[in-house]
């Protein structure tokens, strides 16, 4: 087992990638092992950029970057323990699902191609549609066939590019248990995601990328806590503001009250004993609460706070 | 001929290329050049050289780079410009065998739309299997050649392939190829015609290159071109995020 996990480790060090004065990924240094790891940020935030670096579609601009101990740009032999799902939807559409798995496996110069194309489209449940035309296929279809091409060689490191796109929820539920599957099995899993519910889903371990920099890195719920416990920001409306925000001020779970044209903006260090104590205090004072909206729910709020602590 | 991984990229590349609307494309050009004989056969013009002109002039500069242009970008072209290509490439397959097969399937394809029709052509202009008809079969076959590992380059250097093909058979072949002698030497057409006259001995060829200069000349260009393709192909990148 400790072969096969130091052959499933992907690792860069003070990996940057820019083009011309933009710089999409900026000195990322990262160890990936087994089991899933979910890709986390925003869109744009350069996950697909690092995603392409490690399966050796782009060059780093500076640092390194190996998958089982070998650098991945400029050597095709590394698809040997290394699978890739790309993002775009494109699968040579006129060849049956079987057809393509099958001349992937042939790709690999795998030793029966027919029987590990059947194994691999039995992993993901599609031996029924493995005679269609891809281009009759759904979009979990295409998805899972294509995840049945990146299996077909048995590889012990899996990317996948926001492998839920697209996806209905039961697709999204089928596609996390079977990466589960996988992960269980020893390999290393790595897919991107800008959702969070999907990374909580499935991961253990997740990377947040924030404008192509790590901004958060480890076990999901830690991470999650933090994401949690940081200060929060409501938009409270009453039938008066001002006294409430004089009462809000004294109480601990409060950081700061700002009386705004459109009402009075409050900031907690504690959403949930704020969101307690509001309504007693409301009660107590007789003020009636007419609106109650959080201002900075938005994931990119989030990722911003994981990057300034 | 490249085993196992060279006949799947070769079956894959087949299928797409035959499968795509654009096949009636590579029809066209060679149906244009048969109809134009069998009329001009039918007319009996006054000139008696026409045919070497117009399987020459017209097959050689316009239906051959034509309907190689059209299927020598489009081989590897058309993966590369909708993301297919990835499937291919996320796999140990050596990109000198991608290279290969994707540019043998063009030339064979481009030898049966244009070196065979420019033998049925020939064959109908001059009454049978004269010089002048298996020359141009045998020019057009080096021309198939040279012509798609040009294409296949430009193909995987740039994503507007057709019109940077374009540009290059108007500004390099037609213009400088056909105006100042010099450039003769780097002419695919003047390697075409320089080894379909050293069959024909054809005047109205306008062939302005031995055969022992078109070879050796043809071989180079074919040889670089498909080196610096396979080179570009290594360093095949794909799009990060929008930055």
């Amino acid at each position: 087992m400790s072969e096969r996990t130091s052959m499933s480790a992907i690792e860069l060090r003070n990996v940057s990638r820019w083009y011309g004065n933009v710089v999409a990924i900026n000195d990322i240094t990262m160890t990936i092992s087994q089991g899933v790891t979910g890709l986390l940020g925003p869109n744009g935030a350069g996950k697909s950029t690092l995603l392409h670096l490690i399966a050796g579609f782009l060059e780093p601009s500076r640092g390194e970057l190996t998958v089982g101990g070998a650098a991945s740009w400029r050597n095709p032999d590394i698809y040997r323990v290394l699978g890739l799902v790309p993002e775009r939807d494109s699968v040579y559409a006129f060849l049956t699902g079987q057809e393509f798995v099958r001349a992937t496996a042939r790709l690999h110069k795998l030793p029966d191609p027919d029987a590990a194309a059947q194994r691999a489209i039995g992993i993901v449940e599609m031996t029924g549609a493995q005679d269609r035309r891809i281009s009759t296929y759904s979009k979990g279809m295409r998805q899972r066939i294509k995840v049945a091409a990146a299996l077909v060689h048995d590889p012990q490191v899996i990317l996948l590019d926001e492998p839920f796109n697209g996806m209905d929820p039961r697709q999204r539920l089928h596609m996390m248990d079977l990466l589960d599957g996988l992960a269980d099995q020893g390999r290393t899993i790595l897919f991107s995601s800008h959702i969070l519910e999907e990374v909580e889903r499935l991961s253990g371990t997740i990377q947040v990328i924030v404008s192509g920099r790590l901004a958060a890195s480890g076990d999901f719920r830690a991470i999650r806590r933090l994401m949690t416990s940081r200060p929060h920001v409501f938009l409270v409306r009453t039938s008066d503001d001002r006294r409430l925000g004089a009462t809000l001020i004294g109480r601990p779970a409060v950081t700061g009250v700002e009386v705004t044209g459109r009402g009075l903006q409050v900031r907690a260090s504690d959403y949930g004993a704020f969101s307690r104590e509001l309504a007693t205090l409301t009660r107590q004072e007789g003020i009636r609460l007419r609106e109650l909206l959080p201002e900075d729910e938005s994931l990119e709020s989030v990722f911003a706070y994981l990057v300034e602590s | 001929m490249f085993g196992v991984q060279g006949r799947v990229v070769a079956s894959i590349t087949l299928r797409a290329t035959m499968g795509r609307k654009r096949v009636f494309l590579f029809a066209i050009p060679p149906l244009i050049l048969v109809l134009v004989t069998v009329l001009l056969k039918l007319a009996h013009p006054p000139a008696t050289d026409w045919p070497s002109h117009i399987l020459g002039d017209f097959g050689f500069s316009v239906v051959l780079p034509l309907t190689a242009l059209i299927i020598g970008t489009s081989v590897l072209g058309a993966e590369i410009d909708d993301g297919s290509v990835i499937h291919l490439l996320a796999t140990p397959v050596r990109r000198s065998t991608v290279i290969m097969s994707k540019f043998v399937v063009a030339a064979f394809l481009t030898m049966i739309f244009v070196a065979v029709p420019e033998l049925i052509a020939g064959l109908i202009a001059t009454g049978g299997a004269t010089k002048l008809a298996v020359g141009l079969f045998v020019g057009a076959l080096v021309g198939s050649v040279i012509y798609n590992a040009v294409f296949v380059m430009i193909s995987v250097l740039t994503t507007r392939a057709i019109a940077v093909g374009l540009l290059y058979l108007l500004v390099w072949e037609v213009v400088l190829g056909n105006f100042a002698s010099g450039a003769r030497i780097l002419s695919v057409e003047q390697y075409s015609l320089g080894v379909a006259n050293s069959i024909a001995h054809n005047t109205g060829l306008n062939a302005h290159l031995g055969l022992p200069t078109a070879v050796v000349m043809g071989a180079v260009v074919t040889v670089a071109t498909l080196a610096f393709a396979i080179r570009r192909l290594g360093s095949f990148s794909l799009k990060g995020d929008a930055v």
